[in-house]
């Protein structure tokens, strides 16, 4: 690994203001899991490091108002095992509890990670169907993005080289919503997957499809949302066939690209299969919850 | 511009000067010749060089030193009361939970961490947590079987 200048600023504010002066020559480094392996690999060659480590005040899960809040620098193992989280937005908890491994998710960030823009990761599918956004600040603004804007490339965000991303706001999806996240892992439990499928379905009367969102991780150089798939579906009755002819829509959606976790064309064949499957487990949710509440 | 940390390893204080480029895993083992600690795949998928960060498994290769500044690491040689060896260690030797021995550091760091967190684990969170810690051997198995008995005894 090269050689940085090495700062740990104790305030946001400090933080920016190095960023700022610092420009593209700077980097941020939150839980390292993803930056420290570029750096080790001279993908990332920064002149200046400015570790979060001291700013605490970055690190919660807050619901407000219809909301959950998650602080940029809260690790994937407290979203995995929050009860707000879980109680809220259990399809979040369900996706970090897929990433890499406990030791990795002790120390990973939710900001860091998708900073970090790998079209591989597992949450960023997730935060697509919820309708997430994140919150960026520089020294002078803060703007508020929504994930549909965010991912740019490999590893590339719309993020300035002076901003950073300080909070994810997620939408409690309503009551009569079902989610899925699956991945599909031909090798190891804790490798990237083939391909990744999130579903969020909200049924309305007669299950008829009143919301419905699909997107991939690992079929594209960014995650993606399958929106010609969700327009068939949407004001449609939910059922096999429906779900069927939208994931093999969804196939044409996606942009696989070969690699050793299977070849591009497979990975297109496996997006259709983990759409289909993925809308099926977000149905059998939505109903389960749907008895749920009618038992109450 | 090398810098000055202050830590606890293994509950003892230590002052050191360090590049801000040095991982923990090398300020470990070079720095503090404490060896236990191994560095296998050097991208966190490994887990031979996990070690206890304010308590937490963490690995130490994907770690700056430099971040460590002010937090206590456990390493495996601070897992052991004198000399007695802990619950998890034993468990390790009664029921061959090693072979070559190259991942048994990390096996037991992780393991300990387990069940500092879930002292009697199903065999299913044993597995889950420990999928993080590879065994070139493949003595899975028994690496398992300690880990259950290590939760059993406690």
């Amino acid at each position: 690994m090269n050689g940085f200048e090495y700062h740990a600023p104790d305030s946001l504010q400090e933080a920016l203001q190095l960023l700022q002066q610092n420009g593209e020559d700077a980097k941020l480094l939150a839980g390292g899991t993803g930056l420290i392996n570029l750096m080790k690999q001279r993908l990332a060659q920064p002149a200046v490091l400015i570790d979060l480590r001291k700013i605490s005040d970055l690190n919660y899960v807050k619901p407000d108002n219809g909301t959950l809040r998650i602080g940029a620098l809260t690790r994937h193992r407290q979203v995995e095992t929050s009860a707000e989280v879980k109680e809220r937005v259990p399809l979040l908890a369900e996706t970090y509890k897929h990433v890499a491994t406990v030791r990795i998710r002790n120390v990973a960030t939710v900001g860091g990670g998708l900073a970090h823009a790998d079209p591989n990761q597992d949450p960023p599918p997730a935060y697509l169907v919820l309708g997430a956004s994140v919150k960026a600040v520089s020294s002078s603004e803060e703007r508020t993005i929504p994930l549909d804007d965010f991912f740019v490339d490999y590893y590339e965000t719309v993020l300035q080289p002076d901003e950073m991303l300080t909070e994810i706001e997620v939408p409690v999806p309503p009551a009569n919503t079902g989610t899925a996240f699956i991945k599909f892992l031909p090798k190891t439990a804790d490798d990237y997957a083939t391909v990744s499928a999130a579903a969020l379905l909200t049924l309305g009367e007669d299950e008829v499809c009143q919301e419905v969102r699909l997107a991939f991780g690992s079929a594209g150089s960014t995650a993606i949302r399958a929106r010609g798939a969700e327009d068939m579906l949407r004001g449609q009755r939910a059922s096999v066939e429906a779900f069927r002819a939208a994931a093999e829509a969804a196939k044409d959606e996606v942009d696989p690209l070969s690699d050793p976790r299977g070849s591009a064309e497979y990975k297109r064949d496996m997006a259709e299969v983990f759409a289909r499957r993925a809308l099926e487990q977000a149905l059998a949710d939505a109903q389960a919850r749907l008895a749920a509440s009618g038992r109450r | 511009m090398a810098q000055t940390i202050q830590l606890q390893v293994n509950g003892a204080p230590y002052e050191r000067e360090i590049e801000p480029n040095r991982l923990l895993v090398d300020f470990i083992r070079y720095d503090l010749g404490l060896t236990g600690t191994k560095e296998g795949c050097s991208v966190g998928v490994c887990g031979a060089c996990a070690v206890l960060l304010d308590g937490k498994m963490v690995s130490s290769c994907l770690t700056l030193a430099a971040s460590v500044d002010g937090s206590s690491i456990t390493t495996v040689e601070g897992l052991a009361a004198e000399d007695e060896m802990n619950a998890v260690q034993r468990a390790f030797v009664d029921y061959g939970g090693y072979q070559c021995g190259i991942c048994t550091p990390g096996q037991v760091v992780a393991a300990t961490a387990l069940l500092n967190e879930n002292p009697s684990p199903t065999e299913d969170e044993v597995k889950e947590w420990m999928m993080g810690n590879l065994c070139r051997c493949t003595g899975y198995y028994k690496i398992l079987e300690a880990v259950m008995k290590a939760g059993a005894a406690k």
